[in-house]
């Protein structure tokens, strides 16, 4: 398997670029959603994706996973150009938000079965994961219950397993944690960090701010740019305060 | 008592949603349900703002009983629902106008209650409801819960999904309404603005487990909690979780919170166990109690 491959990386050693986003603008009428942003995500990477609400941050992360079309400026994700290319970007990610997971009225089986399916894998290969993942989240005795009957953070650490079934390069999740418990909140981030040590790059959205200190590097939007990005301990130190929500405070004038 | 609840039970089904809870909220406090999403908040709000029957208990808002008196409780508390609940496709000002047309008032004769609030969105009131963004909306639900001036204002994870600038700007508004006199019940998954509540109750699957103010239910905690964090800090949290007499090891923004079983727990021989794991800039002190190390210990 290709996945096994990317494990002899140790993560944070290897700087290959797995987003590359140079001068990206959104327009919509006369308002600039996103503003000439660029900036780079590095393979295996955690990359936390901050900014207010209304800043342009989920106008951006459209752009990034193929479905909302730049009115200027490039994107590479995975290799793929997000202009010309976006059904190879499809492929190429994850993509989980508290919104959209999964079906409510689909059991556990019938959804890993659905997405498997849309994500190109054959009966065996869904078979495979469909028992590997069911173990690994310890949900034997509950694979034949509707989704919509499953806690919230059972829900969110499903559906972040099913985003990685067809082995994504990069996971985007938009605020996954949002309403979770703290325990749960605290074991998703765990699955987050084992699957970045394997090699897959995380691009994360979040309103914790507590859980902005667990990313490799955080970028924080205002009014659709990046007024910052480096590791939560640069920032920190930058502005003199001793967290990331201060950090924030300073930083996310609210525009509205 | 603003709100008396006494032994609620309600079921869907088989499934117990909340379980014979009771508490009761003095006149004017701010007094908050602390849990995360499936511990039975809503539930609660639905009973309180009659627009569901208990299986069992009883309970009063503003003095009226929330199943005889159900009338009356309408008219007297304001409630805004956790989903948006707003006519999309009306715009700001229709919005208003239509909730104080229903309660028999109008937008000036309680304008002084909302000012603060309808002055950020007044900009905007001829944009349809659901043009706005998520942060106005919320400040428009919040108008419209209180353009009838009610005595209890009923909040339902105001603030879920918003980010942290709006929730402190909506917290303290929160703080303002209090003054006027008005009594707040608040639900929020968020455990940092616990500790802006007078009074919390924490919740978990259907049962109230503590109810105190925020300082007292941080003073109770008996156990010693430690700061701790190095280079790697997921390697860090794996190899905690293997020390012998480990309690307890949770990721704590920057820190890795870390509690010991042993009464006698030296910091030290911890620090020595990590030196040998190989870590680097290993730092271990005491940390500050919060109420999410509280509710996490429950």
């Amino acid at each position: 398997m290709v996945k096994k491959k990317t494990n002899i990386f140790l993560r944070g050693m290897n700087k290959e670029k797995i987003i590359t986003v140079q001068n990206l603008t959104k327009q919509f009428g006369s308002f600039t959603a996103v503003n000439n942003i660029s900036f780079d995500v590095y393979k295996g990477e955690i990359f936390g994706f901050l900014g207010a609400n209304g800043a342009g941050k989920t106008t951006a992360m459209k752009m990034l996973i193929g479905i909302s079309k730049p009115t200027s400026g490039e994107a590479l994700v995975a290799g793929f150009d997000v202009k010309t290319h976006t059904e190879m970007v499809k492929k190429s990610i994850g993509y989980m938000s508290q919104k959209f997971s999964m079906y409510d009225d689909l059991t556990i089986k019938e959804n890993i079965t659905f997405f498997g399916g849309i994500y190109g894998l054959d009966r065996s290969q869904i078979k495979e994961k469909t028992t590997r993942l069911v173990a690994e989240l310890g949900l034997e005795d509950t694979i034949d219950k509707l989704v919509g009957s499953l806690p919230l953070g059972w829900k969110q650490k499903l559906s972040f397993s099913v985003a990685l079934l067809h082995e994504p390069k990069i996971v985007f999740l938009d605020e996954p944690t949002g309403g979770v418990d703290p325990i749960t909140r605290r074991q998703f981030w765990e699955m987050i960090y084992a699957e970045a040590h394997k090699g897959t790059t995380i691009f994360v959205t979040t309103h914790y701010m507590d859980e902005a200190e667990y990313c490799d590097r955080v970028s924080i939007m205002v009014e659709g740019v990046i007024e910052a990005l480096d590791t939560p301990k640069n920032l920190k130190t930058k502005y003199n305060v001793a967290s990331m929500n201060e950090v924030f405070l300073k930083l996310a004038r609210n525009v509205e | 008592m603003s709100i008396q609840v006494q032994n609620i039970s309600k079921s869907y089904n088989k499934i117990k949603a909340v379980e014979a809870i009771s508490f009761e909220v003095k006149e004017g406090e701010l007094f908050g349900l602390i849990g995360p999403d499936g511990a039975g908040k809503t539930t609660i709000f639905r009973i309180l703002t009659t627009l569901l029957l208990a299986n069992e208990g009883s309970a009063t808002v503003a003095g009226y009983d929330v199943v005889k008196e159900y009338k009356a409780i309408r008219n007297s508390v304001g409630y805004m629902p956790g989903k948006f609940s707003l006519y999309q496709d009306l715009s700001v000002e229709e919005n208003l106008t239509f909730f104080a047309t229903i309660f028999g008032t109008t937008i000036e004769e309680n304008y002084d209650l909302i000012k603060d609030i309808y002055i950020q969105i007044e900009p905007f009131k001829t944009r349809r409801a659901g043009a706005l963004s998520g942060g106005m909306k919320q400040k428009l639900a919040l108008c419209c819960a209180l353009i009838h001036k009610p005595k209890v204002l009923f909040l339902d994870e105001p603030t879920t999904g918003v980010d942290p600038v709006s929730r402190k700007e909506f917290w303290e508004m929160l703080k303002r309404l209090q003054q006027k006199g008005i009594t707040i019940l608040v639900s929020t998954p968020y455990m940092d603005e616990a500790a802006l509540c007078d009074r919390i109750a924490l919740i978990q699957k259907g049962s109230i487990l503590k109810i105190d103010s925020p300082e007292n239910i941080i003073k109770d905690y008996h156990r010693i909690i430690y700061d701790v964090k190095a280079k790697n800090m997921h390697q860090l949290i794996l190899d905690l979780q293997h020390y012998p007499s480990q309690y307890s090891v949770f990721a704590f923004g920057e820190y890795i919170h870390y509690i010991d079983k042993k009464a006698d727990f030296n910091p030290k021989d911890l620090a020595t166990y990590l030196t040998h794991k190989k870590h680097q800039e290993i730092i271990v002190q005491p940390a500050i109690t919060t109420i999410e190390d509280v509710f996490m210990d429950l």
